[in-house]
């Protein structure tokens, strides 16, 4: 798929209009993944604005979105930042092969006390 | 007072207590939570995406289940990811479309259940005046820090269970049962969540700001509803405040802690 048609299937699975977006800012500042991610809930609105799918897919920062929607709900101006985030990773692991996490990965991560609920949703957000 | 409720997957196993204070306490109140037949794990997380339709159906199958009841949620992904859901299955035409198609339901679901989480049904149904009238135990003296996160509030529009900047609801819980809430600036930020796989440096990180910024301002202890959250704090932050589910409290409070 071309950088065009990948933007109107992540516009069109997220919901989102990038043109709603006015700049502020305030959805990176207030992200709680911000260190850890190369490019920021602003720069995901507008490089898919600009129709940049390839880069934002090839980037680790897909992978450090906690669902927290703390940008979804501070964003003056409604944009929901997070389900671009959530749109492109979905793009990215519905490849065969793409999986984030394998199962085979899992007993490393266990300790006695880790809920069940923090792989159910690492399964869910990393894999497919 | 009856209603359909929906334990999930960890109040089944590492969060028990979280699970099982509730039930003797909505007892004592007078509240009869049935637990849904046959209910399946919701997943843990809301799929944003709207052309996600496997991935929410566990959660409408709770929903439909419950339509003549409305359904009680405890745990706060759970409590998020259900309501979600039933807004989309209310305000998403294609997407209720898509799933009425596939379950083949007698009657279409549209999103008609009532969804509380049992805080909510502390406050909306049993009234914090009654349960205070109802505490055996008062947690006198006890400066609470109410840790709400990000799941049991956000998205506020959708969730509609208090305002999501600035909650009050885990401060009344307090009061009633005779504790003193402590208000602090992290109460409502994100604790590093499942990160908790794969980046422990950043779910420690996360964790410890809102441990400490509940201890600076004076906290003996920490509630939430959250089993992640309870964990997170307790194993990946650096604070040694203890971390208690709001039911333990309420149980101790009610006199009906085993
Ligand atoms: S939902 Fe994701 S992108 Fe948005 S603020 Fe939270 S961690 Fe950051
Ligand atoms: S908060 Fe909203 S308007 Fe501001 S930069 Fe982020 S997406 Fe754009």
């Amino acid at each position: 798929m071309n950088n065009e048609m990948m933007k109107e299937q992540v516009i069109r699975m997220s919901g989102v209009n990038p043109l709603k977006c006015m700049r502020c800012g305030k959805c990176s500042g207030t992200c709680p993944s911000y260190d850890e991610m190369e490019y920021h809930p602003h720069q995901f609105v507008y490089m898919v604005e600009k129709g940049e799918i390839d880069k934002l897919m090839a980037s680790p920062s897909i992978y450090k979105c906690l669902s927290c929607f703390a940008c979804v709900e501070r964003c003056p101006r409604d944009v929901e930042p997070a389900k671009l985030v959530e749109a492109i990773r979905l793009m990215v692991v519905r490849q065969q092969g793409q999986n984030h996490l394998k199962a085979n990965e899992i007993p490393a991560l266990l300790d006695n006390d880790l809920p069940q609920q923090a792989l159910v949703t690492a399964f869910r957000k990393y894999t497919k | 007072m009856v209603f359909s409720y929906y334990p999930g997957c960890t109040l089944k196993t590492k969060a028990k207590d979280l699970d099982r204070y509730a039930r003797a306490s909505a007892e004592a109140l007078g509240i009869t939570l049935n637990e849904l037949e046959n209910w399946q794990c919701c997943g843990g997380a809301f799929t944003m995406a709207r052309d996600e339709i496997a991935t929410k159906l566990s959660s409408v199958r709770a929903l439909e289940a419950s339509r003549e009841t409305g359904l009680v949620t405890l745990c706060s992904a759970c409590h998020n990811v259900i309501k979600q859901t039933n807004h989309a299955m209310a305000n998403d035409e294609e997407f209720a479309m898509k799933v009425n198609n596939y379950m083949k339901l007698d009657t279409p679901y549209h999103g008609e259940t009532k969804v509380i989480h049992y805080l909510e049904m502390l406050r909306d149904v049993v009234g914090f005046d009654k349960l205070a009238a109802a505490v055996k135990n008062p947690l006198k003296g006890k400066k609470i820090a109410a840790y709400y996160g990000c799941l049991l509030l956000r998205p506020g529009k959708v969730l509609g269970m208090d305002n999501p900047e600035n909650p009050q609801i885990i401060e009344d819980f307090i009061r009633a049962i005779g504790g003193t809430p402590v208000i602090y600036p992290y109460r409502n930020e994100c604790c590093g969540g499942y990160m908790a796989t794969e980046d422990k440096a950043l779910a420690s990180k996360k964790s410890t700001l809102v441990m400490d910024s509940a201890a600076e301002n004076g906290a003996d202890m920490m509630i939430t509803a959250c089993p992640l959250c309870l964990y997170n704090l307790t194993k990946n932050a650096s604070g040694a405040l203890p971390v208690y589910y709001f039911t333990e409290l309420l149980a101790e409070a009610l006199g009906v802690k085993e």
